[in-house]
């Protein structure tokens, strides 16, 4: 039976506690990606990597990310919901790779609303 | 679905919205036998009997947002279609749900970037644990994230930069298993 070992295991947590000490883990954003079957079936998975992705290259340790379930508007998959703080969430339609690292760029690292992708308000 | 992997993510998270702290998915990949299987087991709440009967009945669901449910019944169409079994077992310890498939059969899709399914299971379900087993000709490789929430301590494993990196031993320790290396 193969398994990762436990040196391979404590080199991971060596290389991050060293990058991380200093840091502050307090979560200031959520991002729930949404993962109904629509929303799998349309790319959730590859917008989870490319946010995953993102926020280890901008080495951010204050966003947390969650997977949401559907919000029963399957035409416009994937779905992602971002909150900043105790702003009003943002549901955003449409998303993909390119998208969400605008996203994540714009609004989550600098606060500002990407209107061109979220759901408009009523 | 384009892959087999994404049903997985499927199905699993019907077992988180029932609230279970634990999912156990397993690939099995036998190309003597011509079988590939995935059984994906949840110790959530369960499905209640009757709803349960006719469950891969895409108007059964407890969704409120919209009236199908479309995950279970894909998965078994897919197996279906492929010359496979679909089996779905609940009871209030739990669900297993089981596809088979023949291995070489021209409509199964491929089973796709499954460590990405894995990873987005992980980091997108704070709280849960998860075992994954990987079976290929009898020789398995597993995954499971108690083990590594033990060493990683105080780390949390829902980190993308640990996940990164687990991402990158799971691909490395799956691609040695499909070749017989040990
Ligand atoms: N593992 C499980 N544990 C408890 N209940 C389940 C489980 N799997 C399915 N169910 C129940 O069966 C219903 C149908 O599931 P299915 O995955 O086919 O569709 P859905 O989850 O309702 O919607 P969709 O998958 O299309 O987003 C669910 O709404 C849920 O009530
Ligand atoms: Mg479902």
């Amino acid at each position: 039976m193969a398994k990762l070992t436990i040196n391979d295991l404590k080199k991971i947590k060596e290389d991050v506690s060293k990058a991380t000490s200093v840091r502050n883990m307090e979560e200031t954003s959520v991002v729930t990606v949404h993962f109904g079957t629509c929303g799998i079936a349309a790319g959730a998975r590859d917008v989870m990597n490319t946010l995953m992705n993102e926020i280890t290259e901008a080495d951010v340790h204050d966003v947390k990310v969650l997977s949401g379930g559907c919000l029963g508007m399957c035409s416009s998959e994937p779905n992602v919901t971002v909150q900043i703080k105790q702003d009003e969430p943002i549901i955003y339609q449409n998303i993909d790779g390119n998208k969400i690292r605008q996203i994540f760029k714009r609004h989550i690292l600098k606060g500002e609303v990407q209107t061109e992708f979220a759901l408009a308000k009523k | 679905m384009r892959e087999l992997s994404l049903h997985i993510i499927d199905v699993a998270e019907n077992g988180i919205k029932a609230s279970a702290d634990f999912i156990y998915i397993e690939v099995a990949e036998d190309i003597p036998e011509n079988e590939f299987k995935i059984v994906i087991e949840d110790n959530g709440s369960g499905i209640p009997e009757e709803m349960l009967k006719n469950i891969t009945d895409p108007f059964v669901t407890s969704r409120t947002e919209r009236r199908v449910g479309m995950g279970l019944s894909l998965l078994k169409e897919a197996s279906e279609r492929c010359g496979g079994v679909f089996d779905i077992k609940s009871s209030d310890k739990g669900t297993i749900v089981t596809a088979t498939f023949l291995h070489d059969h021209i409509d199964r899709a491929p089973l796709g970037d499954m460590t990405s399914t894995i990873m987005t299971l992980i980091i997108g379900n704070h709280g849960i644990d998860l075992e994954y087993k990987h079976i290929f000709n009898k020789k398995d490789f597993i995954f499971n994230t108690k083990d590594i929430k033990e060493v990683l301590d105080e780390v949390p494993i829902t980190d993308p930069t640990v996940l990164g990196k687990l991402r990158t031993m799971v691909d490395e320790a799956v691609k040695k298993l499909k070749k017989g290396i040990d």
